[in-house]
């Protein structure tokens, strides 16, 4: 009885192996292998679509990191002491606001004015006075950008970042600074002074003059006699009860 | 021989025959979905940064302007990241202790770069130019959005082409004073009278050639 259920099992089981051996010989057939090939290409085309190759070229963006330098930048720093076509610095007064180590005492206007002109971004136009209120425009522009968050935006030294609990800056209106030479100022822009970082790869040489025109003004603002007022102003002025 | 199949099989074949239809639209519009969700265009999605720096505080607080760190935006087709040490202008006195600027501090030192996640990358196929855009008078607010009530960084439009194409057909539906452009907050509402003369004033025209932005 027992003998007799083994055999038939292992009828069976030989029955069955034939069978998918069977199968297996006949397994490639034809329908299957398209409809195979028809999932992989979907699948393929699936995942091609959601792979943006073109998006994402081979070429390196701005500031983009790349493997193949030590420090991981792909841009690499100039080789100090590089000098661009046309931006070489000889100039002193412009470039360093010296003569011979001391610090300029007049105002490089016409400098400054050709300096703006050879810059497309900023075309100035007119006689000289025109071309300065030009200055002084963009000066303002700039020194609002880049100083008023110390400095403030009348230059008395409480700004916001001062609020916040940076050491104050000098006030401009103080006696020292107004005596100091414009070459001062373009110093202190370009090296920094005591806790003042410098500025000189935020602000270009031109827009540091202007900078430094603008702030003239600014103290002329804070300092003017009332005799040297324009009649309209003083008028004004005295409208409104001020006292020289 | 019994049947294999019982005769309620012919309402199942008719419906899923009919609905083959509705299964396919869905798949489409699914797919379409899923392209326009932020989980693709990462609108609204804020990125990991080594620092949390913060543009609300920076600019809606402080009050600095875009272009105190990001400097070449006038001049540039790109607007610029600010090296460390444009951070280290304030962050030599103020939050000196701060865990959270402990990564600036060592970029300073190092001399290795902070490692920004890029938020605004278009597909490189694209031709874009920042200092363009600003010189017509297209405010920062109209592309970045409110960036001063972001404490976080995000993408506030998908950037597609579509979105592009918008202001390219129509420029004077964004146009602003060029003064305005550097402006936290931008009153979106332009008297439409004022808009056309601007467009006019600043020559814009509308390009939608596709060599303006594949070329």
């Amino acid at each position: 009885m027992f003998r007799d259920r083994c055999r038939a099992r292992r009828r069976h089981e030989l029955l069955t192996r034939s069978v998918h051996e069977e199968l297996d010989r006949a397994r490639p057939s034809l329908t299957r292998r398209v409809s195979m090939g028809m999932t992989v290409l979907a699948l393929f085309a699936t995942f091609v679509g959601c792979w943006q190759d073109m998006a994402d070229q081979p070429h390196f963006e701005p500031l983009e990191t790349s493997d193949f330098f030590a420090n991981g930048q792909a841009a690499r720093p100039l080789v100090p002491g590089t000098v661009a076509r046309g931006q070489l610095r000889i100039d002193t007064v412009f470039f360093e606001g010296k003569v011979r180590g001391k610090a300029v005492e007049t105002y490089p206007l016409h400098k400054v004015a050709e300096h703006f002109r050879v810059a497309e971004q900023f075309r100035l136009s007119g006689g000289d006075e025109r071309v300065m209120a030009q200055i002084l425009d963009r000066g303002r522009e700039r020194f609002d950008i880049f100083c008023a968050a110390c400095h403030d935006r009348t230059g008395n030294g409480q700004g916001m970042v001062v609020q916040r609990g940076f050491p104050r800056p000098p006030s401009y209106h103080s006696d020292r600074l107004r005596d100091e030479p414009v070459g001062h100022f373009y110093d202190v822009i370009t090296h920094g002074f005591g806790r003042m970082p410098d500025y000189a790869d935020q602000i270009s040489p031109a827009d540091r003059w202007a900078i430094i025109a603008y702030v003239r003004a600014l103290q002329l603002s804070q300092h003017a006699h009332v005799g040297e007022l324009p009649a309209l102003d003083r008028e004004a002025l005295q409208r409104k009860g001020g006292t020289p | 021989m019994a049947q294999i199949f019982h005769p309620s099989m012919n309402t199942v074949a008719r419906v899923s025959i009919f609905g083959a239809v509705f299964i396919a639209a869905a798949v489409v519009s699914l797919l379409l979905l899923v392209v326009r969700s932020p989980y693709v265009t990462e609108v609204g999605v804020v990125r990991e940064q080594p620092v949390p720096f913060s543009h609300k505080h920076h600019v809606g607080d402080v009050g600095l302007d875009c272009r105190y760190c990001h400097t070449s935006v006038e001049n540039s087709s790109f607007a610029g990241i600010p090296p460390t040490k444009t951070c280290m202008n304030c962050h030599s006195q103020l939050f000196t202790k701060s865990a959270m600027l402990q990564p600036v501090r060592d970029s300073l030192r190092t001399g290795e770069p902070l490692k920004w996640t890029r938020v605004h990358d278009l597909p490189d196929f694209v031709y874009f130019d920042h200092s363009i855009h600003i010189h017509k008078g297209i405010a920062c607010v109209k592309c970045h959005g409110e960036v001063n009530e972001m404490p976080l960084m995000w993408r506030e439009h998908t950037l597609h082409m579509q979105w592009c194409l918008a202001c390219h057909r129509r420029p004077e539906l964004f146009v602003g004073d060029r003064n305005d452009v550097f402006a936290a907050t931008s009153d979106s509402t332009i008297d439409p009278r004022l808009a056309s003369d601007l467009v006019a004033e600043y020559q814009i025209e509308s390009k939608t050639s596709c060599s303006t932005c594949h070329r």
